[in-house]
């Protein structure tokens, strides 16, 4: 029972540390925090959903929807953050331009999709038996959203490791005038960052909506509110605090679900957040980590 | 006079609305005056209507009792929640008073009721939320707090006490070195906008036919931050008027149907891209011009 429990919570943790890696790089290259990733999120979910209707094979979907997320994370970026920027207008005002966009993508997918939740159709996918592993059974497309999630958090992080792109984006994260002086081009480095943040964000709506079959538009919602407790757990900025972050959140929430706190699941949850920023605001991580990744 | 009465008989929820928007949007712009972006009026606002609508269904009393009881439920909490966030600053205590505002969420969620000495007392109603509020807080109960409210706001304008707030907003260490107490100043400043989001929250609870703790969770949150920036937040003047416009507003282009809500998102953006100080300042801005 509490293995399986785990085992669920190892599937839950993975899409909100995909969806928290997202939040997480923005608030560490740019110190701003990004509020319209939840509508990206969703945005996401309803374009895989089309695509996969009009015939697309689903991780063909998926990828194009991530995609399309990461072009709506570029664009979010020009209207809401780069004139912010050029003003310096500091960190809360940006906080307030995504609250905006955000509006204005919800509007745009009610008015497209209505109010009405959807579903994906999975091509026969929920008759492939369920996968048995000692105490724990799992079905397929739980493991495909597992593998894919983890893929893309490895990914990422070769990405800021080990790649020209990633040296620059940590860069900027680490003093943006020096990087500028040393040849960083800031607005290029900071749309790719907006585009990996909200790819990532976008992928984790796709998954989401493919994990309990079901797409609307609210869906955004509460991990919104919860992914701002992962990286609060992980430390601002930190992607490695966020992945472990995202981890320990499914595995509290399906354990609060065995333990028959289900109901009360939410408090604990923010309740730690509240805790942990008043008494080490820093979190596990602390803010470094993604400047030393 | 007969248009006008037609005018009200059509409108008058619209019209009752608005003045409870206000109200909220007044009880953040005390906060954000203060420099602290703290996002906890709708938790106050719910708390304050659950009081309220608890105090005239379990125990009758007439309106302005259960308001001042539920203000001072409201107060006194967010005072309390000024303590540990003191040395929050800007992102950080925005996402400390969210999660705040959740926490305050599932417990209304899960208090729907409770076993006292073999009896069953009714608390929230857990998320179907209390219904049957008596609906005794009339327009013009509302607006005569509305005024009320920005009366009280504007004399407080004119104290020592808001040359304190501005400079703790300004330069908190500046503040810090001319002596004043800059713990105090947040946690009153908190403690007000709390006051004036219950009597928001309370008016709301009696001019709704019921409420659910959704009705208080952080969507609400957002809406009272947008209207604040979007009137502005350097006079009472400014969220009154954000909270009007953009309360009319998703009324007014109900024929963009599913869409409407745009008009909202797009407004915010641009107040904040091209008037920084919200609408309100245009005004105050283009006067300082003739001026000079």
């Amino acid at each position: 029972m509490i293995a399986q429990q785990l085992f669920n919570g190892l599937f839950l943790g993975a899409v909100y540390a995909l969806f928290a890696v997202g939040y997480t790089l923005v608030f560490g290259v740019l110190d701003i925090l990004n509020l319209a990733h939840a509508a990206i999120f969703t945005a996401a979910a309803f374009v895989a959903l089309s695509l996969a209707l009009a015939g697309m094979p689903l991780p063909l979907a998926f990828l194009v929807a991530a995609a399309v997320a990461g072009i709506i994370g570029i664009l979010l970026d020009r209207v809401a953050f780069a004139p912010l920027r050029a003003r310096n207008a500091g960190t809360l005002v940006p906080l307030i331009s995504s609250i905006g966009v955000a509006i204005i993508i919800g509007a745009i997918m009610r008015g497209i999709y209505g109010v009405d939740e959807r579903h994906f159709t999975t091509g026969g996918l929920e008759t492939v038996p369920a996968i048995r592993l000692g105490p724990v059974t799992f079905t397929t497309v739980e493991l495909a959203i597992f593998l894919s999630a983890v893929a893309l958090m490895l990914v990422l992080s070769w990405v800021l490791r080990s790649t020209t792109l990633g040296r620059r984006i940590r860069a900027v994260a680490e003093d943006r005038i020096a990087a500028a002086l040393l040849g960083v081009d800031l607005e290029r480095t900071i749309a790719a960052t907006f585009f990996i943040a909200s790819s990532l964000g976008g992928a984790a709506g796709v998954l989401t909506g493919l994990e309990y079959n079901s797409v609307t538009l609210d869906m955004g919602g509460p991990i919104e509110l919860k992914g701002l407790a992962v990286i609060i757990l992980g430390g601002m900025g930190s992607v490695t605090g966020a992945v472990i972050g995202g981890f320990i959140l499914g595995a509290v929430e399906t354990l609060a679900v065995a333990y028959g706190a289900s109901a009360w699941r939410d408090a604990i949850v923010f309740g730690v957040m509240f805790v942990l920023l008043v008494a080490r605001p820093t979190g596990l991580f602390g803010k470094r980590a993604l400047r030393q990744a | 006079m007969t248009l006008l009465a037609d005018f009200y008989a059509k409108h008058s929820r619209l019209i009752d609305q608005i003045g409870v928007n206000a109200i909220l949007a007044l009880s953040l712009s005390v906060s954000l005056q203060a420099g602290q972006l703290a996002l906890a009026q709708a938790a106050f606002m719910g708390i304050a209507a659950y009081v309220s609508a608890m105090l005239a269904l379990n125990a009758h009393w007439p309106l302005v009792a259960t308001i001042a009881v539920a203000m001072l439920v409201s107060t006194v909490v967010a005072a309390l929640l000024a303590y540990p966030v003191r040395r929050l600053r800007g992102v950080f205590l925005a996402i400390a008073t969210i999660g705040f505002g959740e926490i305050v969420r599932v417990c209304a969620n899960n208090l729907g009721s409770i076993q006292f000495a073999g009896r069953t007392v009714q608390l929230t109603g857990g998320a179907e939320g209390l219904s049957g509020i008596p609906n005794d807080a009339t327009t013009l109960v509302i607006y005569a707090s509305l005024a009320f409210v920005a009366l009280a706001l504007v004399l407080i304008s004119r104290t020592k006490f808001a040359l304190a707030v501005a400079l703790v907003r300004e330069d908190e260490y500046a503040a810090r070195g001319v002596g004043i107490d800059v713990g105090a100043v947040r946690t009153l400043s908190l403690a007000l906008g709390g006051a004036i989001a219950g009597l928001g929250g309370a008016l709301y609870a009696h001019a709704s036919f019921f409420i659910t703790p959704t009705d208080f969770g952080f969507a609400r949150m957002e809406q009272i931050l947008v209207w604040c920036v979007v009137g502005g937040v350097t006079s009472p003047f400014g969220a009154v008027l954000g909270a009007t416009l953009l309360s009319i507003l998703p009324e007014a282009i109900r024929f963009l149907a599913d869409y409407r809500e745009i008009s909202n998102g797009v407004i915010l953006l641009a107040v904040i891209l091209f008037a920084p100080g919200g609408l309100s300042s245009l005004w105050r801005r283009g006067a300082v011009r003739v001026r000079s």
